[in-house]
């Protein structure tokens, strides 16, 4: 129960496990899954589609599917007062009335899919204030056109009598944000918010959910696979890997001393502006299938540096730094001594030299 | 210097919506790609890149301009002779690999239907051979030839999209957002597939994307799309060292890059 001595950590997951029943079989998703939220900051969940982070995010939410059964594991929230609860332990309703919106709130990928196209957007920003809140419809559609102004949506009088398709994907992804923010929740997890949109959308609505967070204070969860995006808004990062967190730290951490193989992959999968080589260092194979629980070492089989232990035996967290933790034989005290590839021990060199020029 | 293999001039794609209106998608765009190179087409959504790529391989009936391709035109009506050359030696790998593929046929068949089309085979088993091999090629086993598009994976797909194309031994692979539906770790397995085919046959690539870093990567040269114009346009070094226009030095100011000091330090020019 870290949190209740820790004043700062807003939200705390202890050891999650979730297993989806499918018709092919059971799905185990999540295999134990620890991280602290800390109030007011930026916390980014990375990894492949597949790897649990969404899943993750959506028991935080309470928006689990019906057929997912939680094995185990607590989510502490703090309240406002100061009180600690485990959202595991409320039931739906009782969630869905103090939690959800009010503290919690969910930003998904696709804008087009979470608004609803046969109402107007002031309508379904006031819907939600309504809700939550003791009143007035007038009341509620004049702060629907302040939200919107909170956006930085032009002409907002206007725009409330719009339907969602007369706006384009950063616009209507400002009002998936005004809506999340209708009620003043504490915590915003951002799934994917931007992977549907440009690049120069992508950095305003980034700049945007910054911008708002200093504002009103938010805890921001991210849920991403572009580094870019992690680099640019992040604190603290956590890389998932088949239902896992296989290397957690600052950002500062992971970006320039990366210890997992995995993270290593990522990182020189993306070239960046300076990358001259004639191949990208890939990651062999595909993620694997859940389906099948992995013996050892999930990240084994696509692992240029896997050992014999890695078949055997799944490794532990080893602790590198007060914050920096990878999940890793390589990092065990009698393990070869491995570097990184050149490519990426190159980049980092340069990143570092960049980093402090500045 | 070699002559261009693909040269469009003032490229013009109006489509008209209603009588009095008419999206003017591709306004007068021009350029070349020689044998063997990667021209990058970047741009925001709708800006027009997808659009041009279609059609320069003739999904749509170009408004104005010509194409030239293999020193044959191109553009408006097309002869038995020309469309023939066209249809096998241009061909395209599309953005959704979960849509591209018909759901109903074995991946054999899809790779083999331009081979069908074509006549390219003389007898049954040279064709299994072919197609066995172009699986081979694209890293995947011979024996997939027999499995139905769900039974792979994003990045599997996007590989047999891959073979379906370069089994014809085209001249010019126009690829449409080709890794944007993919993950991190898949997309870099698949540009380096693409770089290794290109060493190999010289074929010549139209990469549509709007990752600027992959761009980079795998361009030659880059042309820079803004609404329907082509606003500048010169090799990979040029764009990305000395940005002249305005629209090209926001796009590259918007590239996020992995490094969190630079990032949290840096205003942007938007």
């Amino acid at each position: 129960m870290g949190i209740s001595m820790n004043e700062k950590i807003i939200l705390s997951v202890e050891n999650l496990d979730i297993t989806f029943r499918t018709n092919a079989g059971n799905v185990h998703a999540i295999r134990g899954v620890n991280f602290d939220l800390p109030a007011g900051k930026t916390l980014a969940l990375v990894g492949e589609s597949g790897s649990g982070k969404s899943v993750t995010m959506k028991a935080v939410a309470g928006l689990l599917d019906d057929n997912a059964t939680i094995n185990s594991g607590k989510i502490f929230y703090r309240q406002a007062d100061g009180n600690v609860i485990d959202l595991l332990t409320l039931s739906k309703k009782n969630l869905r009335r103090t939690i959800n919106g009010q503290q919690i709130a969910m930003i998904f990928q696709d804008p087009m899919t979470s608004l609803d196209p046969t109402m107007r957007i002031g309508e379904q920003i006031a819907e939600t204030i309504l809700l939550h809140k003791k009143i007035s419809t007038s009341d509620a559609n004049k702060r629907a056109v302040e939200l919107l102004q909170l956006v930085g949506l032009n002409e907002p009088e206007k725009r409330v009598k719009n339907y969602p398709h007369q706006l384009s994907g950063g616009q209507r992804q400002r009002v998936v944000i005004a809506i999340a923010l209708s009620c003043e929740p504490k915590i915003l997890i951002c799934d994917e918010p931007t992977t549907a949109l440009d690049v120069t959308i992508q950095a305003r609505i980034l700049d945007l959910i910054q911008d708002l967070q200093a504002k009103m204070g938010l805890s921001v969860i991210f849920i991403t696979h572009d580094l870019g995006v992690v680099a640019r808004v992040a604190d603290f990062v956590k890389v998932m890997y088949a239902g896992k967190i296989i290397e957690a730290g600052t950002v500062d951490e992971i970006f320039f001393d990366p210890r997992h193989p995995y993270t290593w992959g990522l990182l020189s999968a993306m070239p960046d502006l300076e990358t001259n080589d004639d191949r990208l260092y890939s990651i062999p194979g595909s993620p694997p299938n859940l389906l099948h629980e992995p013996k050892g070492d999930a990240f084994a089989a696509r692992n240029q540096f896997a050992m014999k232990i890695d078949e055997r035996e799944e490794p532990p967290m080893f602790q590198i730094s007060e914050t920096h933790f990878a999940a890793t034989w390589l990092l065990h005290p009698d393990a070869p001594k491995v570097e990184m590839p050149a490519q990426l021990r190159e980049r980092l060199a340069r990143a570092r030299k960049a980093a402090n020029l500045q | 210097m070699t002559e261009p293999l693909l040269k469009v001039d003032n490229l013009v794609q109006h489509f008209k919506v209603s009588r009095n209106f008419t999206v003017k998608a591709v306004n007068g765009v021009s350029f070349e790609i020689y044998p063997g190179e990667t021209y990058g087409l970047v741009g925001e959504s709708g800006s027009g890149k997808t659009t041009i790529g279609r059609s320069i391989i003739r999904l749509y009936d170009p408004t104005a301009g010509e194409i030239f391709f293999n020193r044959d035109k191109i553009s408006g009506v097309l002869n038995d002779k020309v469309r023939r050359m066209l249809r096998k030696n241009m061909q395209m790998i599309f953005q959704d690999p979960m849509s591209s593929l018909n759901p109903r046929k074995k991946i054999g068949d899809i790779i083999g239907e331009g081979l069908d089309i074509h006549g390219l085979y003389s007898t049954r088993k040279e064709r299994n051979r072919i197609i066995g091999e172009m699986l081979e090629k694209v890293g995947l086993s011979p024996a997939h030839a027999e499995r139905y598009p769900h039974q792979f994976s994003g990045g599997q797909r996007q590989r047999v999209g891959i073979a379906r194309a370069l089994v014809m031994k085209p001249k010019l692979i126009i690829a449409d957002e080709c890794i944007s539906a993919l993950d991190v770790s898949i997309q870099a397995q698949v540009v380096n597939l693409m770089k290794d085919i290109q060493a190999e046959t010289g074929c010549a690539y139209l990469f549509i994307a709007h990752d600027l870093s992959m761009v980079k990567y795998i361009s030659d040269r880059i042309g820079v799309l803004h609404l329907g114009n082509l606003v500048e346009t010169g090799t990979t070094q040029e764009i990305f060292s000395k940005p002249t226009h305005q629209y090209t030095k926001s796009l590259l100011s918007a590239v996020p890059c992995s490094n969190p000091v630079i990032e949290r330090n840096r205003r942007r020019s938007l």
